[in-house]
């Protein structure tokens, strides 16, 4: 498959949304709400269920399964308050020593004018500083669409996953043709050019690993997925927390091409 | 030909002039450095580049450049990347987008990054990242306060994933210096957007800005198509955040200087050293 078949897939309306996986993968959930500031954006959903035996906090950016939902939850743009209610969850997780295990599937933050005006940037901001200093097990699986720094606010991990046809990118293949080429149609080499497959995010680190799909067989793809984070949360609950904090800022302190003259 | 030797002759004859991006006055180059970039005719705050920046506010002699051999590079060969480097770094003279070091301010010692915009609009790639990612680690170990610049287009696209990887890493890093207690001051200036307002433009724990500065998240005519209505002439301003109640303060850029120190002073953690720095700025100006 080219970048761009990979791009589309990534977004068909036909794939699991982060509820789903939730549901699949952990039992006696109780949902929680709001930001406790403004709102609660139906865009980020939440709450605390069981991993196997662990309790754990879970965050979902949900695009939502039909069209009705998919208003209701903006097509899976977070709105500040969204971004806000999930960084209430991760604190609240710290405080009771819950890991924490987000699905991300989003082009990206809602670019409204509400949005700038209840400071999008600095929601964004605040999660992603706060998520570099949280001292239990944090692990972020994109699942769909990882767009941007909306996206980003959700997977300052100490790992991350990319479901085999999800992409992760730092601008819309469409943004970056109109601006490299003035012509958004160009978006096939976009794709290609931006890097953006799960295979080029585990060749640059920036996942662990690849998931297989299967969504014909979705509960025993869920349960390879439940293992796979219960394999994990197990391994990182073996640190102390600022062993894990420390392991994650090992983990994105890495990033970056350069060359140095001393 | 001929038109480029009148151009010539132009600038040779008439002094070079600078337009005001708000009142279009024409206003002589040397007579707008003299006024810190300030329009004389309309107040308005015109970018500067970022030397000029640190020897607006910088003790005399007391800035040490930090980091400054790191260089970029195109390694996804990125469609025009690498002529874009080059091409930044013969008009700016500079290596990259941000320049790093220690300097003093009325005698009292910080850590400062300072983003130019005229280098690939200062968007945040490897290096950019790295240096100041670099700068707050520096900062902590040496118990220092940072004052950060920002100006940025964004995160740096050609640069892919790994410019978003960025913006974790940065804010890594400030997490780390602000859990140890330290000072972090922002100021924003003209123009602030995307993964850098979405990282470390805002995450200091006091944030200024320069009048009339841009100051967003998503672009203008992006949020205008998303929005479909027409904006408020203030939107994304820096009069428009702090309304919001997103910044702490908007300073004039004759002020910063003064407001920086005071800053400094007040977080100083012993009242000898915050009294001596005074007396060391009252001894100057007197």
């Amino acid at each position: 498959m080219t970048a761009y078949e990979k791009l589309k897939a990534a977004r068909h309306s036909h794939r699991p949304t982060g509820a789903e996986y939730i549901k699949n993968i952990f039992k006696d959930r109780i949902e929680l709400h709001g930001d406790r500031r403004f709102g609660d954006d139906a865009a980020i959903i939440g709450g605390i269920g069981f991993l196997n035996d662990i309790p754990v906090t879970y965050i979902a950016i949900d695009k939502g399964a039909d069209i009705e939902s998919r208003i209701k939850k903006n097509f899976g743009c977070p709105k500040p308050e969204g971004y806000r209610k999930a960084l209430r969850l991760m604190k609240q997780a710290e405080k009771f020593s819950r890991p924490v295990i987000c699905f991300v599937d989003t082009q990206g933050a809602f670019c409204g004018a509400d949005a700038e005006e209840r400071g999008q940037g600095e929601a964004i901001a605040e999660n992603i500083l706060e998520m570099m200093g949280l001292k239990v097990p944090v692990i972020s699986i994109v699942i769909g669409e990882g767009g941007s720094g909306g996206a980003l606010a959700l997977a300052c991990a100490n790992k991350v996953y990319m479901l085999e046809h999800s992409v992760y990118s730092v601008i819309s293949p469409e943004g970056c043709a109109s601006i490299l080429w003035k012509d958004a149609s160009k978006v096939e080499q976009a794709a290609e050019v931006l890097k953006i497959t799960a295979e080029d995010m585990k060749r640059l680190n920036v996942a662990e690993d690849i998931i297989p799909e299967n969504f014909d067989s979705f509960g025993e793809m869920c349960g390879n997925i439940a293992n796979l984070l219960y394999r994990d949360v197990k391994e990182l609950s073996a640190l102390t927390p600022d062993e894990i904090r420390e392991e994650r800022y090992e983990r994105f302190r890495c990033f970056g091409v350069y060359s140095e003259n001393k | 030909m001929l038109d480029a030797i009148r151009g010539r002759l132009r600038n040779v004859l008439t002094p070079e002039t600078i337009q005001c991006k708000s009142c279009k006055a024409e206003i002589p180059k040397s007579k707008l450095k003299k006024n810190l970039m300030v329009c004389p005719e309309c107040g308005t705050h015109l970018r500067m580049d970022a030397r000029s920046r640190i020897a607006l506010i910088a003790d005399k002699n007391s800035f040490k450049e930090m980091f400054s051999t790191l260089q970029s590079s195109d390694f996804f060969n990125f469609p025009g990347y690498q002529d874009k480097l080059e091409k930044a770094q013969e008009t700016t003279g500079e290596n990259e987008a941000v320049i790093c070091g220690t300097l003093k301010i009325n005698g009292q010692e910080a850590a400062v990054f300072v983003m130019d915009s005229r280098f690939i609009m200062a968007s945040m790639g490897s290096v950019v990242g790295e240096k100041i990612t670099r700068i707050f680690e520096y900062a902590e170990k040496n118990s220092l306060p940072v004052i950060g610049f920002t100006a940025s287009g964004g995160a740096r696209m050609q640069e892919g994933v790994v410019s978003l990887m960025q913006m974790a890493k940065v804010s890594g890093a400030v997490k780390k210096h602000s859990d140890a207690g330290h000072l972090y001051i922002t100021v924003l200036t003209d123009p602030t957007t995307g993964g850098v307002t979405a990282s470390f433009a805002m995450q200091g724990d006091i944030i200024l800005a320069e009048p009339k500065a841009l100051v967003g998240f998503a672009g203008r005519r992006v949020v205008e198509q998303t929005t479909k209505s027409k904006l408020p002439d203030n939107f994304q301003t820096a009069e428009f955040l702090l309304e919001h109640g997103f910044i702490d303060n908007i300073v004039p850029r004759a002020e910063l200087t003064k407001t920086l120190s005071s800053l400094l002073c007040l977080h100083k953690k012993k009242e000898a050293e915050c009294n001596d720095s005074i007396r060391k700025a009252q001894s100057r100006t007197a």
